[in-house]
């Protein structure tokens, strides 16, 4: 399995600006200016209220653990076993990660704790949002 | 649709059921149609609808030799053709069609002329769930689990208690794959999948197919086998990526297709004599029992647990053994769907006495879609 490599994301015209953010270490959701809506996966609409009036701004970096499963099934380009997990981000939205400078341990991978953003070179040009764990005071764990 | 309207005429499995390397996708579809056809009498001929997921409705007509007037190809995961019975009802009721021919087949273990899935790297699961390595239905429709186990108190053990309970269910039916009782403790020491998923939380992976018959109520009578008829429908789709589910401990896709067919049907819950809930893995039955509202929150894994769903019990569930037991080819809605018709014909292998309503419920992708059915043996 070293060999073979994750599946990577391609960008389309709606998302380009997420994955440009990753590469630049910004994590960008977006808001509605009518509403107010704070939503994520990317496009250039409002999904509460279908207003065109969107912008995007970057996110605080700061999550909690929502769920997860450790996959012990061998997947291109990782070492199993591993967590996939949906992790909630400050601002509201959900999104998939990986938990990174964690053990893959239900012991060291408790719901609800708190995380923060990291970016994960992922191939040329690429980025991708990682999240690890922020010890009790806030401040960033050693990785 | 008007309660009992449309009935279920013809309804039948694939000849062969679990592993079956001598037949493909497209013949698995034709087998389980002659099969449903000769249920009800009928030849290709006196189809004028037909509606499919999986192969192309153009291909199933003609290679079935039938020249539709009315198609639907609506494919939206395993509850496909929950959906298909809805559309056929309504088609029929508005004179677009008079009978129609559901079909799926499957060759999920086999792999005989099925096609290839491969994952578009630029749709939105391509750059949102796919980089963080999900391998799957087992990675990605058990991610929601342990939200739910913390957020209701559900223990490993009821968890693994859902398929300990099925499996009783099929080892009444000759036709399940696995028919040998297990325990708790079975299930919780089998191969650790995805945790906190172990194999036997994880539905099978088989061969097989299954089509059913529909036509309007008032020339039901006249089919050798006695109707089942449709009181009510739903159907609903929620995301196509899991992660996005607007809550990972209620399925938003369950309770809008399942009020919405309850309140057609115009039935309470303690109307209902069979449920079938689509069951791709241990967990989908809780979540069933709770979005449809059988049971309050958190309380599915009791439910279960004081063998309510098991024989004997007030509600049976999944008496053919389930995905989990009797057979998963991919799209499981259709098995669920024959389950039921059984049951209200009276001639399932573990037939519940007296089903007079059952109600079969379906999943799609992973908590992305559903539809339910309710089914009556009298018309009301
Ligand atoms: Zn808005």
């Amino acid at each position: 399995m070293t060999e073979a490599r994750r599946p990577l994301p391609q960008a389309t015209p709606e998302t380009a600006h997420f994955w440009a953010g990753a590469r630049e270490g910004e994590l960008r959701l977006q808001r509605c200016d009518d509403c107010g809506h704070v939503y994520f996966p990317p496009r250039p609409f409002c999904p509460s209220c279908g207003s065109r009036s969107v912008r995007v701004f970057a996110a605080s970096g700061r999550a909690t653990l929502h769920s997860y499963v450790i996959n012990h099934r061998p997947a291109p380009g990782f070492e199993a076993p591993y967590a996939i997990a949906v992790v909630e981000l400050a601002e509201g939205p959900r999104m998939m990660t990986n938990i990174v400078d964690c053990p893959q341990t239900p012991e060291a991978l408790v719901l609800d704790m708190a995380l923060e953003v990291v970016f994960t070179p992922a191939g040329e040009d690429l980025c991708l949002p990682h999240f690890r764990p922020v010890d009790a005071e806030g401040k960033e764990s050693r990785s | 649709m008007k309660p009992g309207s449309i009935a279920i005429v013809g309804a039948a499995e694939t000849t062969e059921m679990g592993r079956i390397p001598d037949l493909s996708v497209l013949q698995l579809h034709a087998d389980a149609g002659l099969n449903a056809l000769a249920d009800a009498g009928l030849t290709p001929g006196d189809i004028d609808g037909v509606a499919t997921a999986g192969e192309s409705p153009t291909t199933l007509a003609w290679y079935l030799g039938i020249t539709p007037e009315w198609v639907d190809g609506t494919t939206v995961g395993g509850c496909s053709f929950m959906l298909h019975v809805r559309h056929a009802a309504a088609a029929i009721e508005s004179g677009l069609c008079r009978t129609v021919l559901i079909t799926h087949g499957e060759s999920g273990r086999s792999r005989v002329g099925a096609a290839r899935r491969a994952p578009q790297p630029a749709s939105l699961p391509g750059q949102f769930e796919l980089p963080y390595g999900p391998v799957g239905p087992t990675t990605l429709f058990t991610l929601p689990v342990l939200r739910y186990m913390k957020d209701t108190g559900l223990s490993e053990e009821k968890l693994a208690n859902v398929a300990v309970v099925q499996r009783e269910w099929a080892s009444r039916n000759p036709r399940a794959s696995y028919r040998d009782p297990i325990t708790v403790d079975d299930v919780l020491s089998s191969r650790m999948i995805a945790w906190p998923f172990r194999k036997l939380m994880c539905c099978l992976v088989t061969d097989g197919g299954g089509a059913l018959i529909l036509t309007a109520a008032d020339r039901a009578r006249d089919f050798p086998r006695p109707p089942v008829y449709l009181l009510g429908t739903g159907e609903s789709v929620e995301t196509p990526m899991v992660s996005q589910m607007e809550d990972l401990t209620r399925s938003k896709a369950f309770r809008v297709s399942g009020s919405r067919a309850f309140a057609e049907a115009g039935i309470r819950h303690d109307d209902v004599d069979h449920l079938m809930i689509y069951d791709a893995f241990a967990h989908l039955p809780l979540y069933g029992l709770e979005d449809l509202g059988f049971v309050g929150r958190g309380e599915a894994g009791d439910f279960i647990w004081e063998r309510n769903t098991a024989e004997g019990g007030r509600l049976p569930v999944n008496t053919n053994g389930g995905g989990l037991s009797y057979m998963h080819s991919g799209m499981y809605g259709m098995y669920a769907l024959q389950e039921s018709v059984r049951q209200v014909r009276g001639i399932a292998p573990a037939q519940v006495p007296g089903v007079e309503i059952s109600v079969s419920h379906g999943v799609g992708g992973m908590f992305g879609a559903s539809g339910t059915i309710v089914m009556g043996r009298d018309a009301p």
